[in-house]
């Protein structure tokens, strides 16, 4: 792949700045790059390291404080008017109006481009066959599914035949089938010639594009091929298999070994990768069984292998050892029974029945609007299911409520906590919504405050800490009262990868002191934390069992290790038209 | 459940307090709206732009040009000899009444016979004009009087009811605005404290505790009760210690009072909050409610004087009655009895609203 055409974007030391003075938060810090023709780049990095900023920079929506963008040979500042007619800009919520059809919201965007005639009709024409939506023309943009309101988005955005394509998370909460689908159009464009930038929080999508740009918190970390990053871990990288039920304890220990810079539960087994120059530990030392097995280095693994070498090596997060109760109670933890949801006519969850067993770790998996938000929220007492039953924690939903709340604690993705209050007063708060004594609520906030080390924050306000202290202190006021059945929706979506593994390590000590805990992702990375997932798709439970199950069930001779991805597109294949949007 | 109701209670006074944006709305609106209102927003006028178009010089129309000078309700700014002046200087908003006596005007006087006196007003300003109308009638029934002239045959210049000009008019609007300003803060901390949650997604989090919907209920009115009363306090205090508004009634009931009128307008900012989801649409259904609840409470014009229609609709809004038994109690030490009329329906109000709204929290749960 050599540069053979000029960069159609040079960003030169650019810095970024909101708000004034000392508080200014620095959202890029003198950053330089180049973008090509041709390309897709990807802009990869978790939630607030700048990727929004530095597109709304390039399209000349942001002026920045530093440095200069230059886009198609032109200041992006200066000659802002001119750059933007070659610009498609796809912002993250794309601008579509839910209230107008597919039809009309093309007509929209050809005529803020002033197209006239046939260049229309032929644009129209293309574009809908191109992203398969020519069915759909007379269909509410509101009422189409995620994917294909992405790829309405996109098709707006290419009206104008923009020479560079900027894309804002355009696959995030994207169904694995449609996912696939957009990177087919887009890698169409690029060959055609568009630059195309393409920003995600999904690791596993910078290994698709053809240069990368990676950012932490306004800094770019790395940039160059995908392939060239992910060598840098070459040979370093293995596959441990474990013994049933030891999972949580061969990874902990793994993550411990100084001589393993990262290691993570895939299915049923645990992923290691080795430290520079460090000696491959033996796999019994481990807790593991037989030979690791050396497998083909991922860009996630070369990622946090860098950032093991900047931040200070942390020794395993520090887990809330013996803390929770450890009541064993008989029979499952969580039960749906038929459950199902109507709104209006609209049946969002289907006769989805499934049981989880005490300390299990269980998973729905599916894409937005799946139905999993649904199903979630009716376990957890926050909706009242049409038909069916629900029990947690040994006692039925639909008729004690209140007492199957103080067994369940709950998080959700945008961690509510009240930003204004203070990390102790949050504390405080919960500790006495729950209803816990005196002396056991000192003793609780005591103990979030040591295990999840939130001592020297504990006057600060909450609102202004970073994501993953905000990400620990909702976890440990979910786990004040001691639940024993744990509620996460979508709990690392958007975190960087150091602080997904903090999270999910002490998620598995958790599991192991018997605490049932019930996750909804879309994430395919979360899924593989899991002992068992339920796959949801249209409502319904397309496929139930172990992430590894799932894989091997879509084992063929095109795909011998097939990744959860492949398992679900192929899931959503066999359902046939049923469960179409 | 004392426990949990108390833990919800600190975080709310907590949240209300940390807030900037919460912390203004409780102290700068009230402070500045009672400023405005007890200083610029008068009914009285002063110091009106008079001007003098006497074509007659005899004793009898001097007198009453001296007596209109002398007025402090009148400024003399101009005098005219010609209509096409006066016509200028009243289009021009420099006079705002001009006081015409023709050339007889003496004449007819001193002859007994019904004389003229011409008062030109601004009917732009139809408000100022009447007032300034019932300035000039008060002055020209006193000289009337003191020339013995019988009415019969006295001075013509059309007269209507108004205020007394001693009326003072911050003795009518500042007990009024106590009530509208005590409303406007219970009904938004309420509904923003809800909508707040609702918009964070910290009120899913409430609703996985063991916390149930009464409690949440209750954590969520006793709040803004308690400021409620310290706001009520505040502005009556200001009004009776800096504005002069006298203080007759029972201190016992206006707290009662006060207590009754929280309860409803507590109720509908719950209502407002159990329908809006965000902070912006509560904002807007705050003053959906309160727009037309202060015309119709008799803050400023008096209900006797609305069409029947709209006087039905006043006997649903809490800040009528609560208006009413404020003036009564500051002005004229109204009894517990008659005090009982204004304070059930508040009660019943605020019993139907938050029982309502808590059917409907309870309701968005299915």
């Amino acid at each position: 792949m050599a540069p053979a055409a000029p960069p159609i974007v040079v960003v030169d030391a650019v810095t970024k700045r909101f708000g004034k003075g000392p508080q200014a938060t620095i959202a890029l810090d003198h950053v330089s790059a180049e973008i090509r023709p041709g390309q897709i780049t990807g802009l990869v990095g978790p939630d607030g390291a700048g990727k929004t900023t530095l597109l709304r920079l390039i399209a000349g929506l942001l002026k920045p404080n530093e440095g200069k963008i230059t886009v198609l040979g032109q200041d992006s500042v200066t000659a802002v008017t001119t750059v933007q007619h070659d610009i498609g800009y796809m912002p993250q919520r794309f601008g579509l109006y839910e209230d107008l059809t597919v039809a009309e919201n093309l007509d929209l965007y050809a005529d803020m481009h002033e197209l006239d005639g046939t260049v229309r009709q032929e644009r129209f024409a293309s574009l809908l066959a191109f992203t398969a939506l020519t069915p759909f023309v007379e269909r509410l943009a509101g009422k189409l599914s995620g994917g294909m309101k992405q790829k309405l988005g996109l098709a707006c955005a290419l009206l104008s035949r923009p020479k560079l394509l900027l894309l804002d998370e355009p696959s995030a909460g994207v169904d694995p089938a449609s996912r696939r689908e957009l990177w087919r159009i887009v890698r169409t464009m690029a060959g055609e010639g568009v630059a195309v930038i393409w920003s995600t929080a999904y690791l596993d999508e910078a290994e698709r594009c053809d240069s990368f740009l990676l950012f932490a918190n306004g800094r770019l970390l790395a940039s160059g091929s995908p392939t060239d990053f992910s060598r840098r871990v070459d040979g370093r990288t293995f596959l441990i298999t474990v013994p049933p039920g030891h999972k949580h304890r061969v990874q902990r220990r793994a993550a411990a070994d100084p001589a393993i810079a990262d290691a993570i539960i895939q299915g049923e087994r645990i992923r290691i990768v080795l430290n520079d120059g460090a000696t491959l530990p033996d796999a019994a030392v481990l807790g593991g069984t037989g030979l690791p097995q050396p497998v083909r280095p991922r860009f996630e693994d070369a990622f946090v292998s860098l950032l093991h070498g900047r931040t200070a090596p942390r020794s395993s997060p520090a887990v809330p050892e013996e803390s929770t109760s450890t009541a064993v109670t008989d029979g499952a933890a969580i039960e749906a029974h038929d459950l199902t949801r109507d709104f209006g006519a609209f049946r969002a969850v289907d006769n989805v029945t499934f049981t989880v067993a005490p300390g299990e770790v269980f998973g729905l998996l599916g894409p937005n609007g799946a139905g999993k938000s649904t199903t979630f929220r009716m376990l957890c007492g926050l909706l009242e299911p049409s038909a069916g039953s629900a029990r947690v924690a040994g006692v039925d939903l639909g008729t004690a409520r209140a007492a199957a709340r103080e067994r369940i604690g709950y998080m959700s993705q945008r961690f509510s906590l009240y930003g204004e209050l203070s990390v102790r007063d949050n504390l405080d708060f919960f500790s006495g919504v729950y209803g816990l004594s005196s002396t056991r609520r000192r003793q609780r906030i005591d103990w979030a405050l040591e295990s999840f080390e939130l001592g020297p924050v504990a006057r600060q306000t909450s609102g202004s800490l970073p994501l993953g202290f905000k990400q620990r202190l909702a976890l440990s006021c979910a786990l004040l009262h001691e639940p024993r059945v744990l509620f996460l929706d979508e709990p690392t979506s958007g975190v960087d990868p150091l602080m997904r593994r903090e999270f999910w390590a002490r998620i598995g000590a958790l599991a192991e002191q018997r605490v049932t805990v019930l996750v909804t992702s879309h994430f395919m990375d979360e899924a593989e934390y899991c002992d068992r997932l339920a796959i949801v798709y249209g409502g319904r439970m397309i496929a139930m069992g172990s992430p590894d199950d799932l894989k091997r069930r879509f084992v063929s001779d095109t795909l011998p290790d097939p990744t959860l991805e492949d398992a679900f597109v192929a899931l959503i294949e066999t359902q046939g038209t049923k469960a179409a949007p | 459940m004392l426990r949990r109701i108390l833990s919800l209670i600190i975080k709310e006074f907590l949240t209300l307090w940390k807030d900037p944006k919460s912390r203004f709305v409780i102290i700068a609106p009230p402070l500045i709206q009672l400023v405005l209102f007890a200083n610029a927003a008068t009914f009285d006028v002063n110091h009106v732009a008079l001007g003098l178009w006497v074509e007659d010089s005899a004793h009898p129309a001097r007198e009453l040009v001296s007596r209109f000078e002398g007025s402090t309700a009148f400024d003399v700014v101009a005098h005219f000899d010609n209509p096409g002046d006066v016509e200028r200087a009243l289009s021009a908003q420099r006079v705002k009444a001009i006081l015409h006596l023709g050339q007889t005007f003496s004449a007819d006087v001193l002859a007994g016979r019904p004389a003229k006196v011409q008062l030109l007003l601004d009917g732009r300003r139809s408000n100022t004009a009447l007032i300034v109308q019932n300035y000039a009638a008060t002055i020209l029934e006193s000289f009337q009087r003191q020339r013995s002239i019988r009415p019969e045959a006295g001075l013509q210049l059309e007269t209507r009811a108004w205020f007394n000009p001693n009326y003072d008019s911050q003795w009518f609007i500042l007990p009024g605005l106590t009530v509208l300003l005590t409303a406007v803060a219970t009904i938004l901390i309420t509904a923003l404290s809800v909508a707040r949650e609702r918009e964070l997604g910290t009120f899913e989090q409430l609703l996985v505790t063991p916390l149930r919907p009464m409690e949440i209920l209750l954590g969520k009115a006793i709040p803004p009760t308690c400021i409620g009363f310290v706001e009520a306090n505040v502005i009556a205090t200001i009004a009776v210690v800096f504005y002069g508004v006298p203080f007759i009634g029972n201190i016992l009931l206006f707290h009662v009072a006060v207590a009754a009128f929280a309860v409803s307008t507590i109720g509908i900012g719950m209502v407002i909050s159990s329908i809006a989801r965000t902070q912006q649409q509560a904002i807007l259904g705050v003053f959906i409610f309160l727009a037309p609840a202060i015309v119709l409470s008799g803050f400023a014009t008096p209900i006797a004087n609305m069409p029947q229609w709209s006087q039905e609709l006043t006997r649903i809004n809490p800040i009528a009655y609560m208006i009413r038994l404020t003036r009564g109690i500051f002005l004229q030490d109204v009894s517990w009895s008659l005090a009982w009329d204004q304070l059930w329906p508040m009660l019943v109000i605020g019993i139907v609203t938050q029982a309502y709204s808590t059917w409907l929290f309870a309701r968005k749960l299915q």
